[in-house]
């Protein structure tokens, strides 16, 4: 028998099988839009000189993006949160060649931290590309780079600072610095690029008005991460009879100039910024002790909460080798994401304006200010001395680690602003 | 000013003769081989690592015997089974050739060792203040490492100049087929002479890691002056690599100590800027700021002025 209408028959088929395909492709792309992961750049040193601080800083960050979201379902019902490591070998150089690639691959948010040599370009490269490409913007998020002037002359609506700058954290160890009367010659030595520049100033001025009987005997720079032995700058600070110094080295160049004050049998205090963890303490270990002092955020021993101390404990059973070396990282990505939930998507400039006056409450349990007006945070800063009495959470599991001595309340770190911060307009 | 001056001098000799250390190797390579090995200073840091690996289950001294064989051994491997075969590609293809394999050792240093710094110590026995002098200590070690690089030094002369085998490695450096000829076997003469020159590289390491940190960096921190050290010196010539390694440790090391620069020299020839002028940077530059440059500004002099280095016989 002959169908009576053998092409309307066909038709009929090719138009189910036709409406089938339609209707899987769709089913298809809804299901990949629900699990597509929200990607996040992470662009800081992962070789070269510096790539030890680079690396256990995507640790903590992976660590936390898994730990608090994706294994709890992850965010914006049920994507989750993927870190894409972007290796800007910590040159400004490297780090746009990263940016186009960033671009390039669609990323929309990206953390950076070290050097603010580094974190200034990368705000030209974001303010720059935001500017000519609207509805394409990116997010810079700098857990680290503590230049002031990031959030001041230079501060973009597309940056924000989850660390205190250089000048409150220098306000708050020259306060602490201020009530040691042994002290009255003070030598600041530093890595000659612009951070170095800010600790050499900031320390000078804080001190002079704070202290005006201490003298200043030494203010050297040096070239950042060129230095093979610090024995000749150590040998001129003993000459200087300095009995404290300030620095705000880190990685190599931190390690060997504590060893080279150390070696050189010099007993004075080091006031610095990054003196811990990534082999540091490890390094220096007895030599260290009640010698290092730091100033930072979210105090490592004693912590405060059961929930940071539990958070600590699995990071340790994860990463026996590491430390959370920058708690911050967690409460960055944790801001970032209370943002995402309360716009219901990634867009940067939704997420910006949700995180410009953000309080959250941290993993310490602190409530810490994003300001709105230069997007710099405000959180509790602590002055820890290198130790090994009373040390729960240790560093480089070498029995060595930082305890609180001195604590500042995150409203009296508040500190004015210069920016005038140009605002894009949607 | 006098301590700065005695300590200053001290501290430059060991920097320099620990770069000779480095120097000697490297120079001597390249006179018999004809290609800057770019690899050289990665040896030094396996040293340093080796050595730290050893230390921690046989003590610092077994290490600093071990680790320096097992560089060397590394390196002639690297040389009899790769260097070798490149070799018959010229030049370039060798120069390319350690240049990949620096990026490795890096590399595979990190995956082994990881990227943190290494809780590298000074023995026991040398923990100990050598002198005190003016109310800076000067550590034994220190003394310890002069001591050895001087001794590697009298040695390596002592062989080169007065041993049958120097004088072998001499003419094979002159004239390799005439010394293949008279029956000598100039490829394994190339073997031995880059073992060791990578065994000294690796006893640098050794004998700077606890003092200069033990880190995936220290490589990239030292290999570029040695290179200059070379080119200053002279490439292929011993003494000269003495006489720049030492020049290049007390040039950096005076630099350091001295208080002088722009300020100081605008003031002898009487000018004056005011504080925003344009290039303000480099009215107030001083000299330990610029210290670490000081050897490059060097090379590039004594390229323009002397192009075949201090004691250079190559005629290029």
């Amino acid at each position: 028998m002959v169908h009576p209408f053998p092409l309307a028959r066909a038709c009929s088929r090719l138009l189910s099988i036709f409406l089938i395909i339609l209707a899987a492709s769709f089913s298809v792309q809804a299901r990949a839009q629900e699990r597509e992961p929200v990607r996040i750049g992470f662009m800081d040193p992962l070789s070269g000189p510096f790539a030890s601080i680079g690396s256990s800083g995507l640790t903590v960050l992976e660590f936390t993006a898994d730990y608090l979201f994706n294994s709890r379902g992850g965010i914006l019902g049920g994507r989750m949160i993927e870190i894409v490591p972007l290796d800007n070998m910590q040159s400004p150089t490297e780090t746009q060649i990263q940016f186009r690639r960033a671009v390039s691959e669609g990323l929309r948010i990206i953390f950076q931290g070290n050097s603010s040599a580094v974190a200034n370009a990368l705000n030209t490269a974001v303010t720059r590309h935001n500017r000519r490409n609207p509805g394409q913007e990116i997010l810079q998020l700098n857990y680290s780079a503590v230049d002031p002037i990031l959030t001041e002359e230079n501060c973009s609506f597309w940056h924000f600072r989850f660390d205190a700058h250089a000048v409150m954290k220098l306000n708050v160890l020259t306060d602490f610095i201020a009530r040691n009367e042994d002290i009255q010659r003070m030598y600041i030595i530093g890595q000659d690029y612009s951070f170095g520049h800010v600790v050499a100033e900031t320390s000078e001025r804080l001190l002079r008005e704070k202290r005006p009987d201490i003298e200043i005997v030494g203010n050297e720079f040096h070239p950042i991460g060129q230095v093979k032995d610090f024995t000749p700058y150590v040998t001129k600070i003993v000459a200087s009879n300095a009995d404290a110094v300030i620095t705000g080295n880190f990685g190599a160049d931190m390690v060997s100039l504590a060893r080279s004050i150390i070696d050189s049998g010099l007993d004075i205090p080091i006031y610095t910024f990054y003196a811990a963890y990534d082999g540091i303490t490890a390094t220096l270990g007895a030599d260290g002790k009640n010698r290092i002092r730091l100033v930072h955020n979210d105090s490592a021993n004693p912590i405060p909460t059961g929930e940071r101390k539990q958070f600590y404990r699995d990071f340790k059973t994860a990463h026996p080798d590491r430390d959370v070396t920058q708690p911050r990282l967690a409460m960055a990505l944790s801001m970032l994401v209370q943002a995402m939930e309360q716009t219901g998507g990634t867009d940067p400039y939704e997420l910006a304006l949700a995180l410009e006056d953000m309080r959250f409450t941290t993993l310490s349990g602190e409530e810490v200010w994003m300001r709105g007006s230069d997007h710099q945070i405000f959180q509790d800063l602590h002055v820890s001395v290198m130790t090994d009495e009373n040390i729960e959470f240790d560093a480089d599991n070498s029995g060595f680690g930082l305890y609180t001595e001195h604590f500042v309340p995150a409203e009296q770190t508040v500190m004015e602003t210069s920016c005038e911060m140009r605002r894009p307009q949607r | 000013m006098p301590e700065v001056l005695v300590f200053a001098t001290l501290n430059g000799l060991v920097t320099g003769l620990l770069l000779f250390m480095l120097a000697s190797g490297l120079t001597v390579i390249f006179s018999m081989m004809g290609v800057l090995n770019f690899a050289h200073a990665s040896f030094y840091m396996l040293g340093a690592y080796f050595a730290y690996s050893i230390s921690l289950y046989f003590g610092y001294w077994t290490g600093l015997i071990l680790a320096p064989l097992i560089v060397g051994v590394l390196g002639a491997l690297v040389e009899r089974y790769g260097l070798r075969r490149v070799h018959q590609h010229g030049h370039v293809a060798e120069l390319v050739f350690t240049f990949g394999l620096a990026f490795l050792i890096e590399e595979a240093v990190q995956f082994f060792w990881g990227q943190d710094t290494k809780n590298y110590q000074t023995p026991d026995l040398l923990d100990f203040p050598l002198f005190t002098l003016f109310g800076q200590e000067f550590s034994a070690y220190r003394g310890f490492m002069l001591a050895i690089s001087i001794g590697i030094f009298i040695g390596l002369y002592q062989v080169l100049t007065r041993s049958r085998v120097g004088l072998i490695i001499q003419a094979a450096i002159s004239h390799p087929h005439m010394v293949a000829n008279l029956g000598h076997n100039v490829p394994l003469i190339f073997t031995a002479v880059f073992g060791i020159g990578t065994a000294l590289a690796g006893l640098a390491g050794v004998i700077a890691g606890p003092v200069l940190t033990t880190f995936p960096g220290m490589a990239l921190v030292l290999g570029s002056i040695v290179f200059v050290i070379v080119v200053i010196g002279g490439l292929g010539s011993l003494p000269g690599a003495l006489i720049a390694s030492l020049l290049i440790g007390l040039l950096q090391s005076y630099a350091i100590a001295a208080n002088v620069g722009m300020p100081e020299l605008l003031e002898l020839l009487g000018l004056e800027f005011p504080r925003s002028h344009p290039l303000d940077d480099l009215w107030t530059l001083n000299l330990a700021q610029i210290a670490p440059i000081l050897p490059f500004l060097l090379l590039v002099l004594v390229l323009i002025f002397r192009p075949t280095g201090l004691m250079g016989k190559r005629e290029q």
